[in-house]
């Protein structure tokens, strides 16, 4: 099995570490991921703002980028949906039949990290230990746009030392939305602070999420308010070891 | 009602007033969290107890409109015939002011100075109050929050429940201030309970029911096989309004229309589900033109495109007019819960408003409707609890690049820019020298384009010392 991975631009640039940490624990469990050094982004910033022709060029990166491989492995489920979702009206909008069937070759192949994790590899415990008491945000495009389930709890209840608490009104969306963010930043920030408030309400001291822009987004917000809560996204905790 | 909500500024800035405001945030809050919890519990029942479960009515309930909508133009020519058979007369609107014209003609001809109302969307949508004003003839409302709005020179926020932002100390408020204007003033003693501020209404609207000689309505649905308009409520003034006046006028939107009665089944267990959080509406009136010696002598229908013919044509937008106004997608909407309905300016609010009023009346030419579709964070909210299963996130996306598309051509704003920026270094991994400068150009890109915006209230996180592509490429994805 040859396995990719998408690390996001936004990882890439911002969050090595998570990064990193996918690529320690696939390792770990004995897959020999490679980075394919073309890759830029999945153009979800472009198509989500409403600019089509400016995602084509960058769907034409990423289909010659991850081509041929047997799984693109991401750690962002908003990425994941990007390519499993939306790379199709990218593709119908360049009227090129050859990128439409570029992408429909890659895109059900590319996993969100948990499952990967669990659907492909078959696994649950992966080895972890992360010895911190911890609350989970489950994002809106892993619960909404790819259904991921339980699948990312399924994997840290397998975490030694881990103490996971219930985060009340977990599924309701923290405000981030991408360009929504600074397009309508003041809203973004009032759902983004109730959100906050949640996770402070817990007691847990570290926030965990498959997807580090929304972390960015809480996370920022938790940082101003000087809250004591830091955010460490889902690959970093699997990846932690004693 | 001169409230209005002509000239009203773009989302963010109309958003940005509303979230000041602490009552406002306090009374969604509570609002939407109470009919999301009664939402929830319904359709966790019909789960439990209807052969594949919620998600087979909705296909059932989407299907129902679907099988409409493909056949509008002969579903429409059928409910006219129907209609016209069961001595009701068919009147066809091209837009609002054909439509309002047409009922200021009907009442004025009966000698009417004043109709009295079902709560109705698609009214507020035409600006019929006002318009009949304008005639001189006084329009009351008698749905409750419909004339807590009316009586408050207030403007609706919420579909189904268009006082939302109200609660009931402001009710009491409102009650005792402006209900003797217009009719029946509130008892001097009037407290904030709830009961006794639905009695006052009551008393009020009773001598408005008895007195009006016509009277005004929307309609759920139109069934195109028996010739049946059919209104669903909670309180009763509906069938007052519907069977006491001497002429009934319904405007209906064409996209009202089901093909059979059948086709109500699924529509009729999703509405009061969806919408109110219950099993049934405690009233469903179903009317099939003039029956002699029960309900009015005279029933109009006033079947109104107003935009829906362009709604239609949009081939991704279209299955927006499978809505039944049930509201479902507000109350989930973490967007709506903040800002309320006034921001999005427009009787239609939250995330069907958001794609709702750009379909209805096009993109490019009004800053406010081309703010609508970026009013979402695209949770999915919406379409998860959406009982015709709009997928509501698609659309917006799919707005959002009309609208870009519309501006294409003139002077690029500094978004255009940066998009085209970004695609061109973004698109050419080949002429990156090993993606540094990609990485350069996001840094680049979240620190300052987004910066101000973004920091008002969050701070940054520290910059790494080196990109990941970086750190692969010095230890060789960290085997040395």
């Amino acid at each position: 099995m040859r396995v990719a991975l998408m690390v996001t631009c936004i990882n890439d640039a911002l969050f090595p570490r998570t990064g990193q940490a996918v690529v320690a624990l696939l390792r770990r469990l004995g897959v020999d991921v490679e980075f394919p050094a073309a890759q830029t982004c999945c153009a979800q910033p472009m198509i989500n703002t409403g600019y089509l022709d400016e995602a084509v060029p960058v769907l034409r990166a990423f289909v010659e980028a991850f081509a041929g491989y047997d799984a693109v492995v991401t750690p962002s489920a908003s990425c994941a949906g990007c390519a499993r979702h939306q790379h199709a009206i990218v593709a119908r909008r360049a009227g090129d039949p050859a990128l439409r069937a570029a992408a429909d070759a890659v895109s059900p192949r590319v996993y969100e990290l948990s499952e990967f994790l669990v659907d492909r590899l078959g696994v649950t415990d992966v080895g972890a230990y992360y010895p911190h008491t911890v609350t989970y945000h489950p994002t809106c495009h892993s619960l909404r746009m790819l259904g991921v389930g339980d699948r990312p709890r399924r994997l840290l209840e397998q975490v030694r030392g881990l103490t996971l608490l219930e985060l009340p009104g977990a599924a309701e969306c923290c405000g981030f939305g991408g360009t929504f963010a600074v397009k309508n930043a003041d809203t973004s920030i009032a759902i983004g602070t109730d959100k906050a408030r949640q996770v402070r309400n817990t007691g847990a001291e570290v926030l965990v999420a498959g997807d580090n822009s929304c972390l960015t987004h809480i996370g920022g917000l938790l940082s101003r308010q000087r809250a004591g809560v830091r955010t460490v996204h889902l690959a970093e905790v699997l990846a932690a070891t004693a | 009602m001169s409230a209005t909500f002509v000239g009203m500024p773009p989302f963010p800035a109309a958003a940005r007033e509303k979230l000041a405001d602490a009552q406002l945030r306090r009374n969604l809050a509570h609002a939407t969290s109470t009919i999301r919890a009664r939402r929830a519990a319904l359709v966790a029942e019909v789960e439990a107890s209807v052969d594949g479960g919620w998600e087979a009515l909705r296909v059932a309930g989407a299907e129902a409109k679907d099988t409409a909508l493909r056949s509008l133009d002969r579903q429409l020519l059928r409910l006219e015939e129907t209609l016209t058979a069961n001595g009701a007369t068919v009147h066809w609107a091209r837009d609002a002011a054909q439509a309002n014209a047409i009922v200021a003609a009907l009442v004025r001809a009966h000698g009417a100075d004043e109709v009295i109302k079902v709560k109705s969307m698609v009214t507020q949508e035409i600006g019929l109050n006002e318009a009949l004003a304008a005639e001189g003839i006084a329009a009351w409302e008698t749905d409750l929050a419909e004339l807590i709005v009316q009586l408050g020179d207030d403007l609706p926020s919420h579909i189904l429940v268009p006082a939302i932002h109200r609660n009931r100390a402001e009710i009491r408020e409102i009650f005792l201030r402006a209900m003797g204007e217009v009719g029946r003033g509130a008892p001097a003693d009037l407290t904030d309970a709830p009961a006794v501020l639905a009695a006052a209404a009551r008393e009020h609207l009773r001598e408005k029911f008895l007195r009006a000689r016509v009277g005004v309505s929307g309609a759920n649905f139109a069934v195109a096989e028996t010739g049946t308009l059919v209104v669903v409520e909670s309180e009763g003034n509906g069938r007052m309004c519907l069977t006491l006046p001497e002429v009934l006028i319904s405007v209906v939107g064409i996209e009202k229309v089901v093909a059979t009665w059948d086709d109500l089944d699924p529509l009729l267990r999703l509405l009061p589900r969806s919408s109110t959080g219950e099993r049934m509406n405690p009233y469903t009136s179903m009317w099939s033109g003039v029956t002699p010696g029960d309900g009015p002598r005279e029933v109009h229908v006033v079947l109104l495109d107003n935009g829906r013919t362009r709604a239609l044509a949009d081939e991704v937008g279209r299955q927006a007019l499978r809505c039944i106004r049930c509201s479902a997608c507000l109350n989930v909407c973490p967007v709506y819960e903040r800002t309320g309905g006034h921001a999005y300016g427009s009787v239609y609010p939250g995330p069907i408003g958001a794609i709702l009023n750009p379909l209805l009346r096009g993109v490019g030419h009004s800053d406010q409707i081309d703010a609508l579709p970026y009013a979402s964070t695209l949770c999915g909210a919406c379409f998860e609890a959406c009982p015709v299963r709009i997928d509501i996130p698609r659309i917006l996306v799919d707005q959002r690049a009309k609208i870009v598309d519309a501006h294409r051509g003139g002077l690029p704003t500094p978004e255009a820019v940066a998009m085209r920026t970004a695609a061109t270094g973004l698109g050419s991994a080949r002429r990156l020298a090993g993606g540094e400068r990609f990485t350069r150009l996001g840094l680049w890109f979240a620190r300052r384009v987004g910066a101000p915006a973004w920091t008002s209230a969050r701070d940054l996180p520290p910059a790494p010392a080196e990109s990941f592509r970086r750190w692969w490429k010095r230890t060789d994805g960290g085997r040395r």
